[in-house]
C-alpha cells in the first residue's frame, strides 16, 4: 500500500469536508472492495476518509411502505435483520449470499452500491425494488444511478447515507456465482408490486439494469414459463474466461425462472 | 484495542494491515497470510466477536476494538471445542490454514440459527480455503464441536 | 501400548502447536537485524534485458541493496540444474536451458526473477522495486504448447523447443497389435496446466555468519538436504559443511517445495552480501507466477482391441509442456513417472509411448500431487471408457476382463516396472458394492424426473510409488540416490529420539513414525521424539515426495530399530550371563529364552550408558542408523467411482457420491490414510472441475489469482466415502505401498468419465466447468 492519512470523522458533515479538503481522498466504507485494490497497489489516495463512525449511517428503519437502510449497514446485519425479514425477506436472503461470511460481516450496503462492481449483488435489488439512494445532498432514483461499468449518478465527494427498497408484495433473488471469485456471474432480483413485476440484473452487463422484456412476459403471465417467452438480448453482455455473453445471456434467463419459481412459493 | 483482552497501543502508519501488527508487532503469528486477494481465510481473526479477515482491515479500523486470534481462544492444556474437535476429527494437515478455519467455524457455529446440517458448514466455511483436507474432516470437526458448543 | 501401535488411528501429536496458532512456519520466523528481500519478475513472457537502472531505487532510504545476475554471475553463482537426465530415442540427451537463479540476458516466462532489492522493511524494498528502471526489448514468445514446435525458438540451443523425444516400450509390437485389432479406440486428450497453491506461500530466511563461514538457510522445502545438496554441488553457493538448510513447520506442498528455486537461492547469497540477515515471503501472486506448474499435457491415445474385449495394443503420443526452463525434476514426470504406468491394471501386450518434452514461455512445470501417474492414469482410464461405451459393454465388465490377476504376480508390464502384488478385483467389487452400482439406473431416473443428467465414472489407477531403487532411478538418469536414511538415538533414561530424512508438511510424520518405532520397541508413543527438516540435526535425508516416507524412511526407521535390538539384547545377554542368540526381545521386554530372567527396555538403556563391566567388544550407547534402499517401487492401486448430477440448465456439476477403494498395503495410521485420500480426491475434483493454469497467446497469465483460478471450497465437495483393501507390499519391511498421491490420480477419470456419461457426450477437456458443460448439455 502507498502511504495516505487516515481519518475517522464523527459527523457527516465532517466527513464530507475532510473530502473535499483532500488533494485527493476516497471514503472509506467496509473497505472489501478498497483495501485490496489499496494492497494491489492500484490507487493511492492521499486521503482515506473512514465513514464507521458517522452516526446514523448504520441501521434499518421500516416505515411508510419503504425499508430504509443506512449506508453503513453490513452485509451480515441486513441479513439477520428481523426487519427486513419481515419486510423484504429476498433483500435478507441476498444479503446473506454476497461474498463469504468474513466479507458480510465487514463489506456494507454503501460501499458496494457506491463502487457499481459489475458483480456486485446489492446493484440488482436497488434495481429490482425501484429503489431510492439518498446521498448528503439528493435523492437519486435507481433508474438513474447505475451509469456504467464502476460509475455511478454519485458526484466526486458525494455520499450515499441510506437507500430506501420499496417494500414488494413478493420477491425473490437467485445468482449464479463465478466458481473461483464467488461474485455474480449473473444475479436476477424479481420483484412484484401492485403495480407490476419489476427485473433487476446484476453481473450480465456493465452494471445493473432492469430487464424489460422478462417484465414485460412475467406482466402477461405470471409464471416461471412466461421467462421463456422474453427475448434477452445479450449482444452487449460481458465476456471473460469464466461466462461468455452468450452463457450470460442464458443464466439470466434461468435465474429469473428460478427466482420467478422461488417468488410464487414464497407466498 | 485490546488484542486477546490484553490492551494494545501502537503507533504506527496508517497503512498498517491489522494481520502485520498482529503478526509482525505484537509476534502472534498463528494468523496466517495465505493470499493478497481476501480469499484464503487463513488471516481471519475475531473482531468485536465477528470473524474478519485481519488482512482486509488497516489497524486503523480497529482503533477501540476487541481482537481475538487464534492465541486468544485456548491454550495447550486448555483447548477451546473447536480447536480439541479438529484435532479429534483429524481436520488439519499442514495446519497452515488452520487457525483461519477454527475462527471462522467458531462464528459459524455461534452466527448459526437451529441445528447446523453438514450443507450450512460447507457454505458457512466459503471463506476459507484448505489445500489438504478435502474439507471432509473439516466439516466433521465443526459439525462435532456444534454439539459441545 | 497397542492403542498408539502400529494400525490404530491415533490423534495427532502435532496438532497442538497448529490449533493453538504455535506452529513455526519460515514466515514466522525473524532474525535479528533482518533485512527483506524483494524480487525484480519479468512482466513479459520473453524479452532481452537491455539495461537495468537501479540509482533511482538505491536513493530510497532504507533500500539496502539491489543485485542482478550480474552479481550472481561474479560471485560464480552457478545454474540452477534439473536433477534427472532424460535421453532423447536417438540416444541423445536432452537438451538443457541455462537457468541462472537471476536472469542475465533474457527473461523467459511472466514473472521470472532477474533482480532482487533488499531494504530495511518490506515496504521499502516494494518502493525501491518499483523505482528500478528496466529497459526490455520484446521478443515474440512461444506461449502455447500445441504451437511451441513451430514457433519462435526460446532458448540458442534447443531447435524446435524440443528439450526431448522420449519412448518407451515395443513400437513394432505395438503397430502389429493394433493391424489385428477387431476394435481401435481413439482419444484426443488433454490434461490440463494446474498451480499447486499449497496454503503457505513460500519463503527463505536466509543468515551468514562471518565468523563460521557458515550459511543457514531456513526455507519452505520438503527436501532440506536435497536443496543443500544442489545448492552446494550445482550452484556452488557454499560446501556443504558450510551450509545448514532447515524446513520448519511448512504449510503444504504437494510436490512444489521439492525443487529448489531462484528466490531462496538469491536470498542465501545476499545475506553474504549485504553482511545481514535477509528475509523473503512470496505473496500469492508470485505463487502464481513463479512455483512450479503441474500437468500441461496433449495427447492422443488409441488401444487395440479383440472381438472379446482384450486389450492388444496401447499407443501414446503425448506432448508435455516443460515452461522456460527444466526445474529440478521436470523431465522424469512426462517420462519415467509417465511411460511407465500406462499399463494401468491391465494386460496389455503391446504398448508404445513417445513423449515430446516441449519448452514455453510459461513456469517450468515439474511435479505435482502424483506426478506423471494421474496424466497416466487420465489416459488410460479415459480411454478404456470409452472403448466400454463403444463397445457396449459394462465399463466395469471391461476392466475385469483385462485385469492382471492375483495369481500373475509378479507381474513385468510391457513399459519396464515389475508389480510386486495387487488384487485389481477386490478393489473393484468393493467400490461397486460402496457405490450401490446395481442402484444406479434407478437414482439416474430420479435425477432425469428433476431436470438433472445424472452419470457415473469409474478409474481403476495404479501408481508406482515409494521413490524409489536407487540402482534404477540412476540408470534412468536420475542425479540423485532415492534412498532414505533414519537414525534411533536412545537416550539413557530410554526415551528415544528419532531422526529422519523424510519431511513432513502436513503427513503426520511425527504421529506415524512414532507409532512404528515405539511399536517395534515396545515404549510408550509418548516417549518417541522424531527430528526431521534440519540438515543440521539429521544426517541426511531426501525428503517427502512421490507418496515415499513410510515406504523408505518408515522402512529405513524398521531397519534402524532392528539394529537397536541386536544391540539391546547383546547388552542384556552380557547383563544376564547368556548368550545373544538366547535373548528374545517381546513388547519391551529382553529375556533370555525358556528362563524367567529378564530386563526392561529402560533397564537396558540405562545400563548401555552407564556400562559399569561391559567387555571390549561391547561398545557402550543405544544409537543405531541406517540407509533403505528400496528393491522395487510400491504399487498402490485402486478404484475410483464418481457419480455426478448435472443440471443442464448451468452447466454445474455436483459431485452426489465419490467413492475411494484404494489398496495402500499395510496401513500404520488409517485416520491419516483417510485424510490424505480426501486431500487427494479434493486435488483431483479440483482438477476435473475447477482448476486451470491459464496462459493467454502473448504469454500473460490470466488465471494469477484465487480471484480467477478456482481452487476447491468447501461447498464444492461432497462427503467422500473411502475404504481399503490389502495386499502387503512384498518387499519392504511394513508391507506399506504409500498413499499421499493416490486421490489426487485416481479421481481426475472418474469425474470426467462420469461427466461424459451423464452428457452422452465423448469428450470433455478438463476442468468440466460450468459454460463448458452447459455448452455440451445443450449441444452448442
Amino acid at each position: 500500500m502507498y502511504e495516505f492519512d487516515y481519518h475517522r470523522p464523527d459527523s457527516l458533515a465532517g466527513a464530507i469536508a475532510l473530502r473535499s479538503g483532500a488533494a485527493d481522498g476516497t471514503y472509506l466504507a467496509g473497505g472489501m472492495t478498497l483495501l485490496p485494490t489499496l494492497k494491489q497497489r492500484l490507487a493511492s489516495p492521499s486521503d482515506l476518509i473512514d465513514l464507521s463512525a458517522v452516526p446514523d449511517l448504520t441501521g434499518v428503519t421500516v416505515a411508510g411502505g419503504m425499508v430504509t437502510i443506512g449506508a453503513m449497514t453490513r452485509h451480515a446485519q441486513v441479513a439477520a435483520s428481523d426487519a427486513v425479514k419481515s419486510a423484504i425477506p429476498a433483500l435478507g436472503y441476498l444479503a446473506g449470499q454476497i461474498g463469504d461470511a468474513q466479507v458480510r460481516n465487514r463489506g456494507t450496503m454503501g460501499g458496494s452500491v457506491a463502487n457499481s462492481d459489475p458483480s456486485a449483488d446489492y446493484p440488482a435489488a436497488v434495481i429490482g425494488l425501484g429503489a431510492t439512494i439518498h446521498t448528503d445532498h439528493r435523492q437519486i432514483a435507481a433508474e438513474g444511478y447505475f451509469k456504467d461499468l464502476f460509475e455511478t449518478a454519485l458526484e466526486p465527494g458525494e455520499l450515499i447515507r441510506s437507500i430506501a427498497f420499496p417494500v414488494p408484495r413478493r420477491a425473490a433473488y437467485r445468482k449464479f456465482p463465478n466458481p473461483a471469485s464467488r461474485y455474480a456471474v449473473v444475479g436476477v432480483f424479481v420483484a412484484q408490486f401492485d403495480a407490476g413485476i419489476r427485473v433487476g440484473v446484476t453481473g450480465a452487463g456493465p452494471c445493473a439494469f432492469r430487464a424489460r422484456s422478462i417484465e414485460a412476459a412475467l406482466g402477461r403471465r405470471l409464471d416461471p414459463a412466461a421467462v421463456d417467452d422474453a427475448e434477452i438480448d445479450f449482444s452487449r453482455f460481458n465476456t471473460d474466461r469464466h461466462a461468455s455473453a452468450e452463457y450470460r445471456g442464458a443464466l439470466v434467463r434461468v435465474m429469473a425462472r428460478r427466482a420467478v419459481e422461488a417468488m410464487l412459493a414464497s407466498g | 484495542m485490546t488484542v486477546n483482552d490484553r490492551p494494545v497501543e501502537a503507533d504506527l502508519p496508517a497503512n498498517t494491515l491489522l494481520v502485520d501488527m498482529i503478526r509482525g508487532h505484537l509476534g502472534l503469528t498463528g494468523t496466517h497470510v495465505g493470499c493478497d486477494t481476501s480469499q484464503c481465510g487463513a488471516c481471519t481473526v475475531h473482531i468485536d466477536g465477528l470473524a474478519v479477515k485481519s488482512c482486509t482491515i488497516l489497524v486503523a479500523q480497529a482503533r477501540g476494538a476487541s481482537v481475538t486470534t487464534i492465541e486468544g481462544i485456548g491454550a495447550p492444556g486448555n483447548l477451546h471445542p473447536m480447536q480439541a474437535a479438529f484435532q479429534d476429527c483429524h481436520g488439519l494437515q499442514c495446519g497452515f490454514c488452520t487457525p483461519g478455519m477454527i475462527m471462522s467455524a467458531i462464528d459459524l457455529v455461534k452466527r448459526h440459527d437451529g441445528p447446523l446440517d453438514e450443507q450450512a458448514v460447507r457454505e458457512g466455511l466459503e471463506g476459507n480455503l484448505c489445500r489438504c483436507t478435502g474439507y471432509h474432516n473439516i466439516v466433521k470437526a465443526v459439525l462435532s464441536a456444534a454439539d459441545r458448543l | 501400548m497397542s492403542e498408539t501401535g502400529i494400525g490404530k488411528s491415533v490423534k495427532r501429536r502435532e496438532d497442538i502447536r497448529f490449533i493453538t496458532g504455535q506452529g513455526r512456519y519460515t514466515d514466522d520466523i525473524n532474525q535479528p537485524g533482518q533485512t527483506i528481500a524483494v524480487f525484480l519478475r519479468s512482466p513479459h513472457p520473453r524479452a532481452r534485458i537491455v539495461s537495468i537502472d537501479a540509482s533511482e531505487a538505491l536513493a530510497i532510504p532504507g533500500v539496502v541493496g539491489v543485485f542482478t545476475g550480474k552479481d550472481l554471475a561474479a560471485d560464480k553463482i552457478g545454474d540452477i540444474p534439473c536433477g534427472w537426465l532424460v535421453k532423447s530415442s536417438d540416444g541423445t540427451d536432452m537438451l538443457v536451458a541455462s537457468r541462472p537463479p537471476l536472469a542475465v540476458e533474457l527473461v523467459n516466462f511472466v514473472g521470472e526473477t532477474y533482480g532482487v532489492v533488499i531494504a530495511e522493511t518490506l515496504a521499502g524494498a516494494r518502493a525501491g522495486a518499483e523505482a528500478v528502471i528496466t529497459d526490455f526489448g520484446e521478443l515474440e514468445p512461444a506461449a502455447v504448447l500445441a504451437d511451441a514446435l513451430d514457433g519462435p525458438q526460446i532458448h540458442a540451443n534447443v531447435p524446435r523447443n524440443l528439450c526431448f523425444h522420449w519412448e518407451l516400450g515395443d513400437g513394432p509390437a505395438t503397430d502389429a497389435a493394433f493391424a489385428g485389432a477387431a476394435h481401435v479406440t481413439r482419444l484426443d486428450l488433454t490434461n490440463n496446466r494446474l498451480i499447486p497453491n499449497a496454503m503457505e506461500p513460500r519463503a527463505a530466511v536466509a543468515t551468514y555468519d562471518r565468523s563460521t563461514e557458515e550459511f543457514t538457510l531456513y526455507t519452505t522445502s520438503q527436501n532440506p538436504h536435497l536443496e543443500r545438496l544442489i545448492l552446494s554441488a550445482f550452484v556452488g553457493l557454499a560446501p556443504e559443511h558450510k551450509l545448514r538448510v532447515i524446513s520448519p513447520d511448512v504449510g503444504g506442498g504437494f510436490g512444489s517445495k521439492i525443487f529448489v528455486y531462484p528466490e531462496e537461492t538469491a536470498v542465501a547469497w545476499a545475506a553474504k552480501r549485504v553482511g545481514r540477515p535477509v528475509k523473503w515471503t512470496a505473496d500469492r501472486s508470485e505463487a502464481f507466477l513463479s512455483d512450479a506448474h503441474g500437468r500441461d499435457h496433449i495427447t492422443t491415445a488409441e488401444l487395440a482391441i479383440d472381438a472379446d474385449g482384450v486389450f492388444l495394443g496401447f499407443r501414446v503420443r503425448t506432448r508435455a509442456n516443460l515452461g522456460a526452463y527444466l526445474s529440478t525434476f521436470a523431465s522424469s514426470v512426462p517420462t519415467y513417472l509417465y511411460g511407465t504406468l500406462l499399463a494401468g491394471q491391465y494386460r496389455t501386450p503391446a504398448i508404445h509411448v513417445a513423449v515430446d518434452g516441449v519448452y514455453t514461455n510459461t513456469a517450468p512445470v515439474d511435479a505435482y500431487r502424483g506426478a506423471g501417474r494421474p496424466e497416466a492414469t487420465y489416459v488410460i482410464e479415459r480411454i478404456v471408457e470409452t472403448a466400454a461405451r463403444e463397445l457396449k459393454i459394462d465399463p466395469a465388465e471391461l476392466r475385469r476382463r483385462n485385469f492382471i490377476q492375483p495369481d500373475q504376480f509378479p507381474y513385468q508390464t510391457p513399459v519396464a516396472l515389475i508389480y510386486d502384488t495387487g488384487d485389481y478385483g477386490a478393489s473393484l467389487d468393493k467400490a461397486l458394492a460402496m457405490i450401490d452400482y446395481a442402484g444406479f439406473p434407478a437414482r439416474r431416473a430420479a435425477s432425469e424426473a428433476q431436470g438433472f443428467k445424472r452419470g457415473i465414472g469409474f478409474s481403476c489407477y495404479i501408481e508406482a510409488c515409494g521413490l524409489a531403487p536407487s540402482q534404477l532411478a540412476i540408470q534412468l538418469g536420475a542425479g540423485v540416490g532415492l534412498y532414505e536414511s533414519g537414525e534411533v538415538r536412545v537416550n539413557p533414561t530410554a526415551s528415544v529420539t528419532v531422526f529422519t530424512g523424510s519431511h513432513s508438511h502436513g503427513q503426520g510424520h511425527e504421529t506415524t513414525f512414532a507409532q512404528i518405532v515405539s511399536d517395534r520397541l515396545g515404549i510408550p508413543f509418548e516417549s518417541v521424539e522424531i527430528v526431521h527438516g534440519d540438515t543440521g540435526r539429521v544426517e541426511f535425508g531426501l525428503g517427502t515426495y512421490g507418496s515415499r516416507s513410510v515406504a523408505v524412511g518408515g522402512s529405513a526407521l524398521i531397519k534402524a530399530t532392528d539394529k537397536i535390538i541386536v544391540k539391546g539384547k547383546r547388552i542384556a545377554a552380557h547383563m544376564l550371563e547368556a548368550a545373544p542368540e538366547d535373548v528374545d526381545f517381546e513388547e519391551g521386554i529382553f529375556a533370555v529364552r525358556a528362563t524367567n530372567r529378564k530386563l526392561s527396555f529402560g533397564e537396558v538403556a540405562f545400563a548401555a550408558y552407564v556400562p559399569a563391566n561391559f567387555p571390549e567388544d561391547l561398545e557402550p550407547g543405544l544409537s543405531e542408523k541406517s540407509f533403505y534402499d528400496p528393491k522395487n517401487f510400491t504399487f498402490p492401486a485402486g478404484t475410483h467411482i464418481a457419480e455426478v448430477e448435472i443440471d443442464p440448465q448451468t452447466g454445474v456439476v455436483r459431485v452426489a457420491n465419490f467413492v475411494a477403494v484404494d489398496d495402500f498395503g499395510e496401513v500404520i495410521n488409517p485416520m491419516i490414510v483417510e485424510g490424505q485420500v480426501h486431500g487427494g480426491i479434493a486435488q483431483g475434483i479440483g482438477q476435473a472441475l475447477l482448476e486451470h493454469g491459464v496462459y493467454d497467446q502473448m504469454g500473460q497469465l490470466v488465471t494469477g489469482s484465487f480471484m480467477d483460478y478456482c481452487m476447491p471450497r468447501a461447498d464444492d465437495l461432497p462427503s467422500f466415502s473411502v475404504d481399503t483393501t490389502v495386499t502387503a507390499c512384498t518387499h519392504n519391511p511394513l508391507g506399506v505401498k504409500g498413499c499421499g498421491e493416490a486421490g489426487a490420480i485416481g479421481s481426475p477419470p472418474a469425474i470426467i468419465n462420469a461427466v461424459t456419461d451423464a452428457l452422452n457426450i465423448r469428450d470433455i477437456a478438463m476442468p468440466a466447468s460450468p459454460e463448458k458443460v452447459w455448452r455440451a448439455a445443450n449441444g452448442l
